[in-house]
């Protein structure tokens, strides 16, 4: 939320010669971040106060008039068609060239009908401040000539807007404002003006405090008056340009004054129109389901946390958040009550948060304020409804006691060296304080700092240091680099980091394109994935799309491919590394390679067809990804039942070691690919990173030596009838085992059934690669070992060798 | 040996080699081989008469026979050759494909914008000394909030728009982390300074417009020891926006702020031109605010069990997305996460080069 202010205003608290620019950008570096500068004068300098010497009728229009115009350029003949353009009238003038703010053009002379014309007599709506365009603007007879007309009409002080972080509630008053520019050297702070207001009655109205000890804090003070015979008209001109500069409407007097003192000091108050209250008021806790008819006309419920204040009949205002409507003052009210309350930061934030409702009052108030403010406030009030509205005051009425315990801060200022990294003088360090409204006494090296009472976010010395450097200046602080701990690189990346990034290479390469997709997504959808516990769905999603949090990273890839085939780009490989959730602790949270293939395997090429994609795609992307991570994928085992439901039962599979799963990969159920709308198959794969078993180290960065055989390898082709049911993996296998020392590698290059094969069972036919390392082959041993794969495949799967 | 011999030997090694001259193709060569070497050869017929000489005579005539043979087999192997070279060449002409067909494609895939940036952040802070820490998404109140000094009813958190989860049955409940703070309370629970980390990951707010999307990604920084200051900080942060923006005199402006978690705190802006309605990093007349930093405040240190009064640091944290999309002129926020192919292909990367210092990011 920001504060908005004038720069007129700010005047009122500071002493100042500093320009506009001078205090935005002293603002912006001390803390106080300016948003937005409207600076009107600037914008409405082209236009004058001018005199019309002549106007008489255009020769060749009737509705247009040639005026001659005397203005700070001279003599100009202006053609103007606004039907109250007159002999001797006093209006505003802009010569040719001017910007029109109201229209966005720039003014250029011309000849209308004939006539030359060389500038304009402006309307309110042509310079952008109202809508009024029945005629040019009429001034009165005594407005001084060539006067700049924002400065005629009161609209030359700028308006600044400041972002106010969450710690300055002092500074949502222009007062705090002035109070830092004054201690940034851009001018004096004014003594505050809280003449203490005279008594002419005795308070018909008392304030009591009603509340158990366990809710003494609610509203440990507040004071009050009462005043009688008040006129509550319109608040006069100069209150109301500061209320509209900073985009408030003026209501009415008494409203205004509480308005104006809420952004002038920070102090919000509240005024109750007496005649609508019977007997005191109570500040006390509400009762649970009391209501209160609120200020904006809503009404509100209430509970036993809350502070109202009410009389003796019922609520009438919600304590920090906003008055009641019932009690309001109106243009009738001619006996007013008076309330300045101190209320409990933390209650009124949770109150008005409950409610929904943002006030300029809760807002202040649950930032702490000032507890003096009760004290100064009442009499500033005071002041004002009696100068604006006459009538007398009462004395003034208090309950409960101002809560305020100086806080004492020790202090060392070698601390704005050590902690940042500037040396500041103990001098300029205690001026600055000082002039913040700090209080500073030496005691040895040490400061003994009393915070003031506006400034409850003071609190330890390191906000000391904060307070003395932004005064001081941020661009003082050096450019230090920081040491660095060793010459050897640390290595910034643990394993499973750096698996990250060798997955997304490994896949990348293969032609998938990385996405990074949404944490969270449809419970709908999320269902096919598996139960989601009730811990993972979202209390306040932003939409019903996105209430849960996903279980598997494929979903949100195959929606991303669906919406990529609706855009015409039919094959599609994305792949994304991040996150899925299992339930609601960290453990539950793992790191996931998934990717998914949509349409054809291939694009169509002349020198071969297309090919759909099958689950050895995916396939592949797993085995991929496991290797770059590090994972022995030459020892896995392959589980054609192991996928789960979101895959295709008959054409997918585990890759594991033992018991540990590391990847997923398959063709994806068509009931998936049906509820995320994607019209072509996909494959996809999920690939568990953090579960492949880190390689033991042995010996840092040693390699055992390298064993090259000088004897030529030899391979041999064996094929085996084998029953359906036998997988590829038990043939290899078997074959591999039949001699550990000799075979290197068994590889499967063909699968048949079909004409010639027994219906039921299929042809694997593999190639035997023998490594001789003591001597050449001679073909009885190379008889030998073939001899024994035979025999381990048959054993192994109940199968023969095809002859 | 008689000279009419010799003239008979000369004029048939003319005729051979004439012959072998005049073959035009392998097979005539061949021919011509036959008639000359062959079995019944004319050559081979001399030979074979060589027996019925005087040993003197069978000598000198073998010589002779020889040198003939030698001169006539070099003539049929140049010969050779060059008709086998036309051959190969006639071939090779006959064998002419349309190279402009389409090679076979073999696509490679793009890095995602984000990935770019994460990685470019670790190179540049890894050479500084940070290491990669990381946090779950899923946190409890205390790491999201109360141990950054962010009580219950402090303004602070209802700024934030958190997502929440269900309460369990304490009455507790676990927040989407609306910053990447809390890994900083995990480090500092887990291990002793110094601590040296930077802390890229998602982050959650229940917030969706133009300029802000459910999920985003921040990077937070900190730094504990017994020595850093703030101008540590200023330093580390100066070196890591102009080598990540790659402008070696990029400005960088500290204005005073607020975070809960850090005293003093302090905004950050990097210099930049708007002329022409072109944004342009680097030294110019206006700023660009790109990151929140400050020294870990000293009630976040004891939250974490560690003494405030000898231990001390700096911290920071920005928005991946931003300053991806200052870097690289990427307009909006929303495709990012939209996984459309057209988009990732043209703000993609290459797989090509791990970002790193040395080879430029």
């Amino acid at each position: 939320m920001s504060m908005k202010l004038t720069l007129g205003w700010l005047q009122d608290h500071l002493e100042t010669e500093a320009s506009l620019k001078e205090i935005t950008d002293k603002l912006s570096m001390i803390g106080l971040e300016v948003e937005a500068v409207q600076d009107q004068a600037e914008e409405l300098a082209p236009f004058t106060v001018a005199r019309v010497l002549e106007a008489k009728p255009h020769p060749n229009a009737d509705r247009l008039r040639v005026c001659q115009v005397e203005s700070i350029h001279g003599v100009t003949q202006v053609v103007c068609g606004a039907p109250n353009a007159r002999t001797g009238m006093i209006g505003v003038f802009a010569p040719s060239g001017s910007y029109i703010p109201g229209t966005g053009v720039d003014l250029k002379a011309g000849v209308i009908r004939g006539e030359e014309s060389n500038g304009m007599l402006v309307s309110e709506r042509e310079m952008g401040i109202s809508d009024e365009h029945d005629g040019i603007i009429d001034l009165p007879a005594d407005t001084p000539f060539g006067a700049p007309f924002a400065t005629v009409a009161g609209l030359d002080d700028p308006m600044i807007e400041i972002a106010i972080t969450p710690n300055r509630g002092d500074c949502l008053g222009v007062r705090g404002v002035a109070r830092d520019l004054a201690a940034a050297g851009l001018g004096t702070l004014k003594p505050l003006h809280a003449p203490k207001v005279e008594a002419n009655f005795d308070s018909p109205i008392k304030w009591r405090r009603d509340f158990d000890d366990a809710h003494q804090t609610a509203c440990p003070y507040v004071a009050g008056r009462s005043f009688r015979n008040v006129k509550n008209g319109p608040s006069p001109a100069w209150m109301q340009q500061r209320l509209r500069a900073i985009g408030l409407r003026p209501i009415s007097a008494l409203v205004d004054v509480t308005n104006y003192v809420s952004f002038d000091l920070g102090r919000p108050l509240h005024v109750f129109d007496a005649d609508k209250l019977q007997g005191d008021l109570t500040m006390r806790m509400a009762r649970d389901g009391e209501a209160v008819l609120a200020l904006d006309g809503e009404s509100y419920e209430l509970s036993g946390a809350d502070t109202v204040i009410g009389d003796e009949a019922a609520a009438h205002a919600i304590g920090g958040v906003m008055g009641g409507e019932n009690s309001g003052c109106s243009e009738t009210t001619t006996n007013v009550f008076l309330e300045v309350a101190l209320f409990d930061p933390d209650r009124v934030a949770s109150t008005g948060r409950r409610l929904g409702i943002h006030s300029d009052a809760r807002y202040r108030f649950e930032r702490g304020l000032d507890p003096d403010s009760v004290d100064w406030g009442v009499e500033v009030g005071a002041r004002l409804i009696l100068e604006l509205c006459g009538g007398e005051a009462s004395e003034v009425v208090t309950a409960g006691e101002n809560p305020k315990a100086p806080r004492q801060i020790s202090y060392r200022p070698e601390r704005t060296l050590s902690l940042g990294g500037v040396d500041i003088s103990t001098a300029e360090q205690s001026d600055i304080l000082e002039r913040l409204g700090f209080a500073v006494s030496t005691e040895d090296a040490r400061f003994s700092v009393t915070v003031p009472s506006w400034r409850p976010d003071v609190e330890c010395e390191a906000c000391l240091v904060e307070e003395v450097m932004r005064i001081h200046g941020f661009d003082a602080i050096p450019q230090t680099p920081l040491a660095r701990a060793s010459d050897l690189p640390h290595g910034a990346l643990t394993p499973v980091q750096r698996r990250r990034n060798a997955a997304r290479m490994a896949l990348t390469w293969r032609g998938m394109t990385e996405a990074v997709t949404y944490s969270f997504l449809s419970g709908q959808v999320a269902a096919l994935f598996g139960e989601i516990p009730a811990a993972l769905r979202l209390v306040n999603p932003i939409s019903a799309d996105l209430d849960v949090m996903r279980p598997s990273v494929l979903p949100n890839l195959v929606g991303a491919a669906a919406r990529n085939q609706d855009r015409g780009l039919p094959d599609g490989a994305l792949f994304e590394v991040g996150p899925q959730y299992r339930d609601d602790s960290p453990e539950g949270q793992s790191l996931v390679a998934a990717g998914v293939r949509a349409g054809q395997a291939a694009p169509r090429h002349w020198s071969g067809g297309q090919r759909a994609l099958d689950a050895f795609d995916a396939k592949s992307d797993a085995l991929a990804v496991l290797a770059a991570c590090g994972a022995p994928v030459d020892n896995l085992q392959v589980d054609g039942e192991g996928a789960p439901g979101w895959y295709h039962p008959g054409r997918s599979g585990a890759l594991r070691l033992g018991p540990n799963i590391l990847a997923y990969f398959g063709e994806v159920h068509p009931k998936v690919l049906r509820a995320l709308d994607l019209k072509s198959g996909a494959v996809a794969f999920e690939a568990f990173i953090e579960r492949v078993p880190q390689p033991k180290s042995k010996g840092g960065k040693l390699r055992p030596a390298v064993d090259l055989s000088p004897f030529q390898p030899v391979s041999r082709d064996f094929a085996f009838l084998v029953d359906q049911a036998v997988s590829a993996e038990k043939v290899v296998r078997a074959a591999k085992g039949a001699d550990k020392a000799l075979i290197t590698a068994v590889d499967l290059f063909d699968s048949y059934s079909g004409k010639g094969v027994e219906p039921g069972h299929k042809s694997l036919a593999i190639a035997v690669t023998l490594q001789p390392t003591k001597g050449t082959m001679t073909d009885e041993e190379i008889d030998a070992v073939s001899a024994k794969v035979i025999a381990q495949v048959e054993k192994a799967t109940g199968g023969s060798l095809r002859s | 040996m008689e000279s009419s011999d010799r003239q008979q030997l000369d004029k048939l090694q003319a005729s051979l080699v004439a012959q072998v001259e005049a073959a035009d193709s392998l097979a005539n060569l061949e021919t011509t081989r036959i008639q000359a070497l062959g079995k019944k050869g004319e050559i081979t017929q001399q030979m074979k008469k060589l027996g019925g000489l005087a040993p003197d005579a069978r000598k000198a005539m073998g010589q002779a026979l020889n040198t003939v043979k030698d001169t006539v087999t070099s003539a049929i192997e140049a010969r050779k050759t060059a008709l086998e070279d036309v051959e190969l060449e006639a071939r090779l002409l006959s064998e002419r494909i349309d190279v402009t067909m389409p090679a076979r494609p073999a696509p490679v895939g793009r890095i995602h914008p984000i990935s770019q940036t994460w990685e470019e952040l670790v190179a540049i802070f890894g050479e500084m000394g940070f290491s990669v820490a990381e946090g779950p998404d899923i946190e409890d109140d205390f790491h999201n909030f109360t141990a950054l000094n962010i009580p219950a009813n402090h303004p602070a958190r209802q700024e934030m728009d958190t997502f929440y989860l269900p309460e369990d049955e304490s009455g507790a409940r676990k927040v989407l982390r609306t910053h990447t703070s809390p890994v900083q309370i995990r480090t500092m629970q887990s291990i002793m300074p110094p601590i040296r980390i930077i802390v890229p990951g998602r982050t959650f707010r229940a917030d969706h417009d133009a300029t802000h999307s459910p999920m985003f990604h921040q990077v937070e920084g900190l730094v504990v020891d017994k020595a850093t200051h703030m101008g540590h900080l200023k330093g580390t942060l100066t070196a890591f926006c102009r080598a990540f923006f790659g402008v070696d005199d990029l400005p960088l402006r500290f204005r005073p702020s607020y975070f809960p978690f850090t005293e003093p705190s302090a905004e950050v802006d990097i210099g930049c031109s708007r002329e022409g309605g072109q944004l342009k990093i680097g030294a110019g007349s206006d700023w660009l605010e790109i990151l929140g930093s400050g020294m870990v405040h000293p009630k976040v240190l004891e939250n974490c069990g560690i003494d405030s009064t000898v231990y001390q640091g700096f911290a920071f944290g920005m928005g991946l997305e931003r300053i991806t999309m200052l870097k690289y002129g990427i307009p909006d926020l929303r495709p990012f996460f939209d996984s459309d192919l057209r988009w990732l292909k043209h703000y993609g990367f290459l797989p090509l080069e791990v970002p790193s210092l040395v080879r430029g990011l």
